[in-house]
């Protein structure tokens, strides 16, 4: 019998069994790994093996089911991708821990803190039922982002280490206020780009060949963008501010569709770091080391020199194909391998191969959160989860180019690996807001109901 | 916005495709260049990484083993149980180089030598780590030992080599001043360095192995040489064998003379060769030699090993019987002096030749090299250098160094029970320092076990006789001789 039956529209799958297997199957590689380091370090199983390996696996359960009460048309990937680099980073620094090189390794510290991560996951999914609710909160967003910028500044609360001020100390914990500005300047500009999209786009004068938008439309963000530029750089944190710019333009580019802000925005940051060449003496040497880190006067240069990217260059050359194997190589030999440069590490101990696996996992990421981004209905969740893909991809991009001497080094974190908690946290909130944003982009439409008149649902 | 919204996407995996191309150039393409920088301390690392195989004398006492450590840049320290007693067969192991068998077998030690291919390969699979292969040296222990007492009881520098005449298995090898091989093998390069950089400036030369490192002026035991050079020559010859022995012996085409040492004379005139060999007349063995000629003298000397680059595996200076000149310089080089220089690992050739039948080995120090599960990778097979001199001349030879040890010079080198052969020496050195006392010996004469080289730098001081080869020199042959034949 040939029946046709009229399927409306095609049901994305929930797929949330096989999201379970890959969770379980990132769970047991990061054991693995665990296991492996203590192997090669020791001769024996890490005592704390099954604690740890228990404890990661029942929080990502605990997470598995909230998401899949919560958010149960989210993106499946999303969760056990985050969770393998997450757990990958976690055995890395217990591997630089072990070593017994960097005091400030401390893998204790990360898994505690990757636990209070995925506690933020959860509570973000339960909290936030709607993501659209943060348009109503764009300019509050921006206000928060700004002051978490500026806090650092403020006398007796900000600390400085390692020659920069983007540290603030709250009832004894230490914590980088940046990474949530992050967030909360993405929320800001997506709410204030869909607002004004129109009027940036359209109403304006003709400047040569570019368009410029009148200046009362431009100004909040411009302000906004400006102050925090400002603050990043008189913190001196250079990889913080090309992050936000990058972003900034990528936003503003899908949001009024013009070519000509990737271009301005492109002038601007030439001419910006020409500028800063001239000016700031640390920022044109960056730039000769990038060129020339091999040459033994940086190279010797106790303070600012290429010692760091050059240990790392080499433990990249160390792992060559396959790696040294975890435990077996010597990644404690470069400074601070447990956090800027933690990618150099995996490197020199998982080899290219690791090195392209991991980086094939992270573009997975990104372009799952890209993807959400192209299916959602409404322009807010559009910018917001491309907004905060991005900004995954461009902070990926500057601290592993740095890392590996693509482009001149800025001090970022690497997303998920690197040691430090307010990252971590702010990440993963991060992620929950792209898997709150997917959820909502792969829901079915509700379906119109045959011989019910002209009644119609929608959904807000 | 999904038209800029894909062009992002596309941006964003454009950025990763970089990543992941500089990522293959970094370790693909510039690997190699990369991680053989020197600045990189890994290089350093590797060296202690894997379990480097042991080095044992006899197959039982340990020379230079592994040691592992709590420590992940280091994970094995090199241990000397035997210290400096074997420092100059064993070598160091330093943070930049290595010398002796350390240097000379590294690749098998260390682990990566292509003989090892097999093993490492099933250590693959099996997830062993690769560890060295062991090497085992000729060396016995208890000469070793008696060699390194008896030279450090005179309180001179020198060297003793012992030789198993009828394989070439290097017996024992002792070098004074020596070393500890442990304070150049530590893994602090400041430490080590500056203790290196004192014991090479040291003027006593302890780094040097005199034993094969060195070449001296033979002196008077290469007239056992001449000897057999003479008794070769003309099979009707034999140690009753008149020769002249004038108490001066004229040199051709020049206005001086040869005297014998001390300016004594030697018999009356004529001697019997043993006689002459007994009381190492000058005059005889001079008048030999530039009757037999250059050609002769050095052909033999090339037979047993002179003029040839050696390797034990660890290369041995070359000796040689020196250019040919005019008839008096090869009168001088018949008695071991002008430019005729040896090492002592070449006189020890020499005597094992002489007791070996006229046949010299090939001098060796390695027996057998085992991988890590105790299969032979490599086992010494004896090899013969040459046939030097004929059966006849060597029972002749034999014959009259017996003598030399009964009746002669080197009494203090009789060992009860067994009969022993040799031959003194008293070397002149020419910057006016005391002449270098020398003893080759071999035992027993019938069916040698040993044959054996002593040299005692400025050993010949304060004595004023031919004999004094005999008194410094000898008792320390004794001593190796008595430990291996006991």
């Amino acid at each position: 019998m040939s029946e046709v039956v009229a399927s409306p529209v095609p049901m994305p799958a929930k797929r949330r069994v096989a999201q379970l297997g890959m969770l379980a199957f990132a769970v047991g590689i990061i054991m693995l790994a665990y296991a492996n380091v203590g192997l090669a370090v020791d001769g024996k199983i890490p005592a704390g093996m099954l604690t740890y390996g228990l404890s990661l696996g029942g929080l990502m359960l605990i997470a598995y089911l909230v998401l899949a009460r919560f958010a149960p048309w989210a993106d499946p990937l999303l969760l056990p991708l985050v969770t393998l680099v997450n757990g990958i980073g976690l055995v890395m620094i217990y591997r630089l821990e072990l070593s017994g090189r960097d005091e400030a390794a401390s893998a204790t510290n990360q898994i505690l803190m990757t636990g209070v991560g995925i506690v933020l996951f959860t509570v973000t999914l339960v909290v936030l039922r709607d993501h659209r609710s943060l348009q109503r909160l764009t300019y509050t967003a921006g206000l928060v982002g700004l002051l978490l910028l500026i806090s650092p500044l403020i006398p007796g609360l900000g600390r400085e280490f390692f020659g920069a001020r983007i540290w603030i100390s709250l009832f004894g914990f230490t914590i980088q206020p940046a990474e949530f500005a992050k967030l909360a300047l993405a929320v800001f500009f997506a709410g204030y780009l869909v607002a004004k999209r129109d009027v940036l786009a359209l109403a304006g004068r003709r400047l040569l060949f570019i368009d410029l938008p009148r200046a009362r439309d431009l100004g909040p963000i411009l302000i906004t963008w400006g102050i925090s530029l400002g603050v990043l750089v008189l913190q001196k944190d250079l990889g913080s501010s090309l992050l936000l710019f990058g972003t900034f333009i990528v936003m503003l580019y899908v949001a009024t569709q013009r070519t000509s802000w990737v271009l301005i925005g492109i002038l601007l940051f030439v001419g910006g770091a020409f500028l800063a060449g001239q000016v700031f003496s640390h920022v044109g040497d960056r730039f000769q080391i990038w060129l020339h880190p091999e040459s033994p006067e940086f190279y010797d240069r106790e303070i600012g020199g290429s010692y760091q990217i050059m240990q790392a260059l080499f433990g990249f050359g160390n792992g060559k194909i396959l790696g040294t194997g975890l435990g077996q190589g010597h990644p404690e030999e470069i400074p601070l391998a447990y956090s800027d440069f933690i990618f150099a590490a995996i490197g020199e101990e998982l080899g290219l191969t690791g090195v392209m696996a991991i980086l094939m996992i992270y573009a997975l990421i990104v372009e799952r959160g890209l993807r959400t981004s192209l299916a959602a209905r409404d322009p807010f969740s559009k910018l917001l989860s491309c907004g905060l893909s991005f900004l995954l991809a461009w902070q990926i991009f500057i601290i592993v180019g740095g890392v590996t001497n693509l482009i001149p080094l800025t001090g970022l974190v690497t997303p998920f690996m690197s040691q430090g908690g307010s990252a971590l946290l702010a990440n993963w909130i991060l992620i929950a807001l792209l898997v709150r944003t997917s959820d909502a982009a792969r829901q079915p439409p509700p379906q119109a109901i045959q011989n019910e008149g002209m009644t119609q649902v929608f959904q807000r | 916005m999904n038209g800029t919204l894909k062009r992002v996407a596309v941006a964003c995996l454009a950025m990763f495709a970089l990543l992941m191309l500089n990522a293959n150039y970094l370790q693909a393409l510039r690997a190699d260049n990369l991680s053989s920088d020197p600045r990189d301390q890994r290089n350093f690392y590797e060296r202690y990484s894997v379990q480097r195989g042991r080095i044992t004398a006899g197959g039982k006492v340990i020379l230079a083993q592994s040691k592992e450590t709590d420590s992940t840049r280091f994970r094995f320290v090199r241990e000397y149980p035997e210290g400096k007693l074997y420092a100059h067969v064993t070598g160091f192991f330093s943070p930049e180089s290595a010398s002796a068998i350390e240097a000379a077998r590294n690749d098998l030690l260390d682990g990566s030598s292509s003989d090892l291919l097999l093993r490492r390969s099933i250590d693959l699979f099996t997830g062993e780590p690769t560890r060295g292969a062991n090497v085992d040296l000729t060396i016995d222990p208890k000469a070793q030992k008696a060699a390194y007492d008896a030279l450090r009881q005179s309180g001179k520098r020198g060297a003793v080599v012992a030789l198993n005449p009828k394989t070439g298995g290097i017996l024992a090898m002792v070098s004074l001043p020596t070393y500890e091989p442990a304070e150049l093998s530590g893994t602090n390069k400041g430490q080590v360095f500056s203790r290196y950089d004192e014991l090479a400036k040291d003027k006593s030369q302890p780094l040097l192995n005199r034993a094969i490192g060195q070449t001296y002026a033979p002196g008077s035991t290469f007239k056992a040489l001449t000897m057999a050079a003479y008794l070769e020559d003309d099979s009707s010859r034999g140690p009753n064998t008149t020769v002249d022995a004038p108490q001066r012996l004229p040199l051709p085409g020049t206005n001086i003379s040869l005297p014998n040492y001390g300016g004594a004379a030697c018999g009356a005139g004529q001697v019997t060769l043993v006689f002459a060999l007994e009381k190492s007349c000058n005059t005889p063995f001079g008048d030999m030699g530039m009757k037999l000629g250059y050609d002769k003298m050095r052909e033999l000397t090339e037979k047993f090993g002179m003029g040839q680059d050696l390797a034990v595996p660890m290369s041995v200076a070359r000796s040689d019987f020196g250019p040919e000149e005019d008839k008096a310089a090869l009168a001088m080089a018949s008695i071991g002096q002008r430019s005729n220089r040896t090492t002592p690992l070449q006189m020890a050739m020499i005597a094992a030749g002489i007791a070996n039948d006229g046949k010299v080995m090939k001098p060796y120090l390695v027996n057998k090299i085992t991988d890590s599960k105790g299969d032979n990778v490599e086992e010494a097979e004896p090899e013969e250098l040459s046939e030097a001199i004929s059966s006849e001349t060597s029972a002749k030879l034999r014959q009259m160094m017996v003598s030399v040890v009964n009746n002669g010079t080197a009494t203090l080198a009789q060992v009860p029970g067994v009969e022993v052969g040799g031959k003194t020496g008293t070397a002149e050195t020419s910057d006016g320092k005391p002449p270098h006392a020398w003893f080759i010996s071999f035992a027993p004469a019938d069916n040698p076990k040993i044959a054996v080289a002593v040299i005692v730098e400025s050993g010949a001081a304060n004595v004023g006789a031919e004999a004094t080869g005999g008194h410094t020199a000898a008792p320390i042959a004794k001593a190796v001789m008595e430990a291996v034949l006991k």
